[in-house]
This record gives C-alpha cells, structure tokens and sequence, in this order.
C-alpha cells in the first residue's frame, strides 16, 4: 500500500483549471519526482497536500486513510514535511532555535524552558544518520546556502515527516552540493521514508527519482520509471510535443563593446563581492559568466548596468553613449530578480513595455506620452514574443512568470540594444518558455549584439556561450571556449578550482 | 474615448463603489452612535445635509471650504503615488500663505492678473522650497520624510507665529496679523456671503493637472515607478533621487496652493494658526480618494460638506460637531478594512 495515494485531485481557480482529476501516489522508500512546467499544476497539487488550500473534489488517503488538511500544522502533525524553494528560517537565531521554533516538545518535561541542549543532541543523531552534516549552534545566516536546506531537512526530520517534499531543492545548489543532496535523498528513501521531488530539470529527475510524474497543463500526462524512460520522452510529455535544442551557429565577433580590466565592485553590505576581474566581450557573441549563485555575478552585471558603483579598476563601453541616460538604451538588462527589479507589478503591460523608453520617438515627448503608440508596440510584443495577455492594459501581476520574463525580454530587446546583460534568463521558465528564450538570445547574437549571459544552469551556459568566465568568490577562475570544454571542468571551476588544474583534474 | 481610457472604467468604477460603501458604512455605524447619544439619526443626517448643501449660503460655505482641503489632498495624494508620506501639508500650507501674503501685501501697483498670478506663483514655490527641504533630506540623507515632515511643520507654523507677532504684524501692532493683502491680489469673489472665490476653480484645474502629470507624462510615469519599485525604476534609468525630491518639492507645492487660496481668496490676512488643520486633513482626503487627484475632489468635497453641515446638526439635536471627525475616523477605518480584505483575498489566491 502506497504511502500517499491522491485521487481524481481537481483544484479550480476563477478562470482555471489548476488540477484536473489528477491522480498521485508515492511510496514508503521511494523518491518519486514531479515533473512539469511552471503552471502545470504541481505546486497547486502540493498546497492541497499540505494544507494550504482544499482540493474542490477528490481524496487523499495517508497510509490507507481518508485525509483532509485544513492547514500546514495538519499536515505537519500527519508527517508530511516541506522544504520549500525559499527558505523558512530565521536568520539570526542558531540551527537548534530554528529547528525547534514552534514546538511544545522542545521543553523539558513539565518546565516553561527551552531544553535545547537535548534537542541538539537528537538533531545531531538525526543528521549523522543521513550525512546531513550541520554545526547545530550556527547562527543560520553564517551558513551557505546548502547547509540551510539541510536545516530544513532536519527541521521536518524532528518533526517526524515520514513524506517529505522538496520544492526545486537544487535551484541554488553548486554541483558538487547537488551530489551531496542526492545522496542524502537516497539515504533517506533507504530509511523509509517517502520523498516527492519537484523539479523542471529532465537530467536531474532522471538521476534522483525512482518514478516520475509529469504533469501539464493541470492534468496528469503520466508516471513513469526513470529506468525505463528518456529525457526526451520526459520532455514530450511535460511539453506535448518534441524539444529540439536550438542550434549555436559559429561566431563572428565584430568590434568590442565592453572591456573590462582589474575590476572591483562591492555588495550591499560593503564587501568585496567582485574581485579584480577583467574580460572583454564582443558585438556578435555570447560571453557566459558561469559560477554558484552569489559568487559576485550580481555586482559585476549591476556594475556594468551602472546602478552600482565600480570601485576599482577599469570598466569601458566603447561605442556606447556616454551619456548616462542613454547609456540606459543602449544596454538591455534583463534582471536577475523580475519581480524587485525587472517589473512594475501593479502597473499596466504597456507602461512596463515603455519604462525605459517613455518621453521620447515614437512614445511622445518629455511633456507627454503617446499612449495609443505604446499600446501598440505592446500588442506587437505580445504577438512576436508570444505573450500570453488578453491585452495591453493588464497590470503585470496578472501574468505567468514565463510570461512576464518575455515581457522583459521584449521591453529589452526592444530597444534594440548594442549590449544584453542577460542575467538568469529563463530562472523559474518552464522548457517550453526556455527554449524560447534561448532562440531569441542567439537571434539576437547574430544579428550582432554583444550578450553577457550570468547563468548558474550549467546546461544554459554551454548551451549558448561562446566564451565561459566562471566565477567564484568574486575572481575569475578562468575562461575557456565554449567547443573546448567539459561539463566536468566548469564544475570544478564552480567549486573554486582553477582553470587549468580543472582541466587536468578532470583529464586524470 | 480611446481604449487605454475605456480600459480604466472598470477600475475607477471599483475604487469609487469602495469609497462609497466606506462612506455609507461609516454613516450607519455612527448611526448607532447618534441613537445612543439620544437623537435620531435620520433627523440628524438631514439636518447635516441641510446645513452643507441646503442653500446657497451652505453650499458656498461648504465649496469654499473644499478648495483647500482639494489642494492639501493632491499634496498628500502626489507624493504617495511616489511612495512618500507627506505629512508636512500643514506647515507648506503655512509656507505657500506666507509668501502669498507677503506679495499680496508689499507688491503693489501691479495689474490685477499679474498680481494674482504672482501671489499664486510665490505660494507654489514656497510650499514647493519647504517640501523639498524634507524630499533633500530623504534622498541625500536618507532621513524618513515622515519625521522630517512633521517637525518641518512646527517650524512652519511657528515661524508663522513670530512673524504676525512682529516683522509682520499690521501697524500698529495691537493684533496679531498681517495687513490686508492689495485689492489686485484678490481673487474674484463668486458668492460674497460665503467666502467662496473662483479659487475652487483653480482647485478644480490643478486637479486636473495633477492627474494630466500623473499619468500622462513621463516624469508621471516614472514617478509612479519610483512609488511602485525603486528597484525596477533604478534599472530602468530612472534617477531615483531627484524624483524623491521632485515629487516631495510638487507635493509641498500643491500644500502651499492651499495656504495661497486662503489668503487671496477670501482671508486676505495671514493670523495666527488660521489654518483648522487642512494640512492633516488632507491625509484622510487622499486616502478617501484613493491618490486619485479627481477622486480628491470628490473627497475633498465630502469632508467640508461634513465639517460645514456639523454645525447645523448641532442647532437642530444638540450633537456635538465632534461627531463628524468620528464619521470621518470611521469613513477611513471602513476604507483600510476593504484593503485588508483585498488583500487577503490575492494573498489566498496567488
């Protein structure tokens, strides 16, 4: 008998069909991964599953019983525990007060105070059951990002989940943390305990999972065995039809459009974030800036954008305006975060669409805006770069985020720019949207742009890169050529190895 | 009408249904008040209307009323859609009346046109120099606008205060005010009895402007991007600061129209503390009209009917005049517990 079983799931929204008689089951010691593109319904499916809202109709039983969460504390009290994609914890406190936030048991029998000094010891015995190895008086924000997430393992591990979802957990892992989180997975599932896997990545499914689920478009296109199955049938059945990697043409770089020498720049907390890196990028191609989330490629991209200031060294941009407001125009930037910094949410599809380039041809003057000009590049944007809007005066929340990153894509390329920041493209697109992007990106390469693309998807970077920096810890371990390097290479270059011990690292 | 305009009727239909169910909640809950106090509330009510809307009389008292409660509102309303709290209306109101008094006074042999343009000019910039002292000091010094704009507005006042005590003061000195401004700087008068100017007018256009600016322009664009997500608005190009301060220098611009009209349109005579608190007032009209500068109108229009008809329902069931701020507490109360649904209800959705 299955662990989980949900069936004939159905969750409606006003206007959609989030789940349509979808039907689940994972496992006692199974790792069953649910695949699918963003809006296909897999979150929708794990909020009625813990409790975050109530499926219209269907059932889940939980061990052979009839279930029905009305909030996560249910869930959590059944043994169903959630690592989401964004962190639940607390930063200042330590790995036990984190662990422990929120429990009754944590006390000494019968006393109002904590007793922290024996849940560390159960923490402890826990992550050493499972190579989750973790300092338990930390103070969570001096951790890196992968020994968080194994707070939050351990977290649901003391609260007894016997089915533990894992929402994207390698989203902002470095390869090497990714091997090491499978591994826990395994031993987990070993245990006998029941783990879901969330994830958009085909290679990464068929590597931790047992069974895989795909859903699409709400409903369930099929579980199947990762032994006997492909990515590129996983890949039909999350997008309905074949995936054809776009192809890289040979590049012809033109005359330089950014040059960059011993360059320094700072983060918000006034370190060092970008340390002494100098590189030159080209019209006509693609420079991939490769490296573990938080290594410096934010600052660097902010410094050439020119909303963070350069601390040191020589940042040059040949051939563009000087002056700052046009230099604004002359580089797309298509930001890391769409939401804080790419965006105005509440505001309509056109005023987004013309942001950068309100006050002038063909959208008006500096005293007004032509708003049936605007409108009308919008409605051309949708249609070109397959928007998926009922119009041009929907505020932009109301859009999914595949969609809204075209809208982006369409206001920054729209400009027809000499310079692309390209910084984490197609974070949280579905394969379908991603590959979308992909082929405007190269489009746009050959029509002559200078693209830097800052991407923590190796896949992405090899994919469309010319030229590859990684970075790490703010420096450049190195460049190579994109036709002349392996997976294996950048990855150990990710992990804070040089180039050239990379390569005959990997060679031996 | 074009279709991005069209596009906005369900929206404007949506904020102006709310406002209007506050209002007509906040009335039947202070109906209850009314019925305890010993009165009843329909006579009550009728009596309000009456003495706010009843006759020519009330009626220009309540319009003359509403001009400054328009300007201090588009004050409030400007400089939230940039995300800033502007609670110094009160002390640009005082800036705006100074300068407006000071060339009304001491300017004259001027055309009637010129002086009165003058008057209103010098009262913009006024207000406009005494917000931007605040709008300086957020985006310079990082200093939040709320605290600055509440000091700023006892130096206002004060400062005020000194000057009809003495700098100022009408010789021979035995009050404490400013003499009459020249006749050439007065604004006509519509309705004599009441005070009432063509300075409603005026209000009526800078509202008008205002929204014009908002969402007609680039710089109201970009200002409303500044107000939605100085991240987005800082990738975009647009220099965040000067807009801080550009919208905090418009807004107490706007703030100190209302001091200007006051004394142009109908006080002639800068006294001490003449103003009831439009500058405070103004806060609870923007929010009413939901930072929409013609639904700041209609807010505006509200609230002096409010505070004029208060007066009336006093004679006519012995209510104290009081009732009416809690009439208006309650319009504000009923209007945040709407948002607080809404959002409630987005957040369960998304």
């Amino acid at each position: 008998m299955p662990l989980l079983r949900m069936e004939r799931i159905t969750k409606t929204f006003p206007g959609v069909v989030a789940n349509d008689r979808v039907d689940f089951a994972v496992d006692r010691g199974e790792i069953h991964a649910l695949l699918g593109e963003n809006g296909s319904g897999k979150t929708t499916l794990m909020n009625a599953l813990y409790g975050l809202h109530r499926p219209d109709s269907g059932r889940m039983l939980l061990d052979g019983e009839e279930v029905g969460f009305t909030s996560p504390i249910d869930a959590i009290a059944a043994g169903i525990g959630m690592v989401h994609q964004h962190f639940m914890l607390v930063p200042p406190l330590t790995v036990v007060e984190n662990i422990v936030l929120g429990l009754k048991t944590a006390n000494a029998r019968g006393s109002p105070l904590l007793d922290l000094r024996t849940a560390a010891a159960r923490i402890r015995e826990l992550a050493a059951a499972h190579g989750l190895d973790i300092d338990t008086d930390a103070q969570v924000w001096q951790l890196p990002v992968g020994a968080q997430q194994r707070v939050e393992i351990l977290k649901a591990l003391y609260r007894d989940a016997d089915l533990l979802i894992l929402d994207e957990p390698t989203a902002v892992l470095a390869p090497s943390e990714v091997e090491h989180l499978i591994g826990v997975l395994r031993s987990l599932a070993a245990s006998g305990k029941a783990i879901i896997f969330i994830s958009h990545k085909l290679n990464e499914v068929m590597e931790v999972a047992d069974r895989i689920s795909v859903l699409r478009g709400g409903r369930l296109a099929g579980t199947v065995a990762a032994a006997e199955t492909d990515p590129s049938e996983l890949a039909r059945l999350m997008v309905g039809r074949d995936i054809v990697p776009p192809r890289r043409r040979s590049s012809r770089p033109g005359a330089p459009v950014l040059w960059i020498e011993d360059l320094s720049v700072r983060d918000d907390r006034g370190l060092r974030a970008v340390d002494g890196v100098g590189f030159s990028l080209f019209e006509g191609e693609i420079l991939g800036i490769a490296g573990v989330d938080g290594n410096g490629q934010k600052e660097l991209t902010e410094a050439i954008a020119g909303v963070r200031a350069v601390e040191d060294g020589r940042l040059d941009l040949p051939g563009l305006a000087p002056s700052r407001g046009a230099r604004f125009r002359d580089i797309g930037h298509v930001t890391e975060d769409r939401h804080q910094t790419g965006l105005l949410m509440s505001f309509r599809l056109w005023e987004n669409l013309a942001l950068k380039s309100s006050g002038r041809p063909p959208f008006g003057s500096p005293f007004w805006l032509r708003v049936g000009a605007m409108r009308d590049a919008t409605v051309r944007a949708i249609e070109t770069f397959s928007i998926k809007a009922p119009g041009p005066d929907i505020p932009a929340s109301v859009l999914s985020g595949g969609n809204q990153q075209k809208l982006v894509l369409a206001r920054e390329l729209g400009l027809g720019p000499k310079l692309l920041l390209a910084a984490q493209p197609t974070r949280g697109l579905d394969v379908g949207a991603t590959e979308y992007v992909h082929r405007r990106l190269l489009a746009a390469r050959d029509d002559g742009m200078a693209i830097l693309l800052v991407s923590t998807e190796l896949d992405e970077i090899l994919a469309l890169s010319d030229r590859i920096l990684v970075m790490y810890e703010g420096r450049a371990m190195g460049q190579v050529n994109a036709d002349e390097v392996t997976r294996e290479t950048i990855g150990l270059m990710m992990s804070g190895i040089a180039s050239r011990e990379a390569a005959t690292g990997s060679a031996s | 009408m074009s279709e991005a305009a069209a596009a906005r009727i369900p929206e404007v239909l949506r904020a102006t249904s709310i406002s209007l169910a506050a209002i007509a909640l906040a009335l039947a809950a202070s109906a209850v008040l009314i019925l305890l106090a010993g009165a009843d509330p329909l006579v009550a009510y009728w009596a309000l209307l009456q003495g706010a809307v009843g006759d020519g009389f009330a009626l220009g008292n309540t319009l003359a009323r509403t001009t400054p409660l328009i300007f201090t509102g588009l004050a409030v309303a400007f400089a939230f859609r940039c995300n800033l709290l502007n609670i110094g209306a009160e002390g640009q109101l005082y800036a705006g009346a100074l300068a407006s008094v000071v060339i009304g006074i001491y300017l004259t042999g001027l055309p009637a046109v010129l002086h009165i343009a003058l008057a209103i000019a010098g009262g913009f910039m006024a207000g406009a120099a005494w917000g931007g002292v605040a709008g300086y000091l957020r985006s310079a010094r990082g200093i939040n606008e709320i605290i600055s704009t509440i000091m700023l507005n006892f130096v206002a006042i004060f400062f005020v205060s000194y000057l009809v005590h003495g700098p100022l003061a009408e010789p021979p000195g035995f009050f404490h005010q400013t003499a009459m401004v020249a006749e050439s700087a007065r604004l006509p008068v519509l309705y004599a009895k009441s005070d009432l100017s063509i300075a409603i007018f005026i209000a009526v256009g800078f509202a008008l402007v205002t929204a014009y600016v908002l969402w007609r322009t680039p710089f109201g664009l970009k200002l409303r991007a500044v107000g939605e997500s100085t991240g987005t608005a800082r990738f975009a190009g647009v220099p965040v600061n000067r807009y801080v301060f550009g919208a905090m220098s418009v807004s107490g611009g706007l703030a100190g129209l209302a001091g200007t009209t006051e004394m142009i349109g109908g006080q002639y005579r800068l006294l001490d503390f003449f103003s009831p608190g439009y500058g405070f007032d103004g806060i609870a009209v923007a929010f009413l009209g939901r930072s929409d500068p013609i639904g700041v109108v209609f807010a505006a229009f509200l609230f002096a009917a409010l505070r004029v008809g208060a007066n009336q329902m006093q004679r006519t069931t012995g209510l104290p005049t009081s009732l009416i701020l809690v009439i208006q507490g309650m319009v504000i109360l009923f209007i945040l517990g709407v948002a607080v649904l809404e959002w409630h209800r987005r957040r369960r959705r998304g």
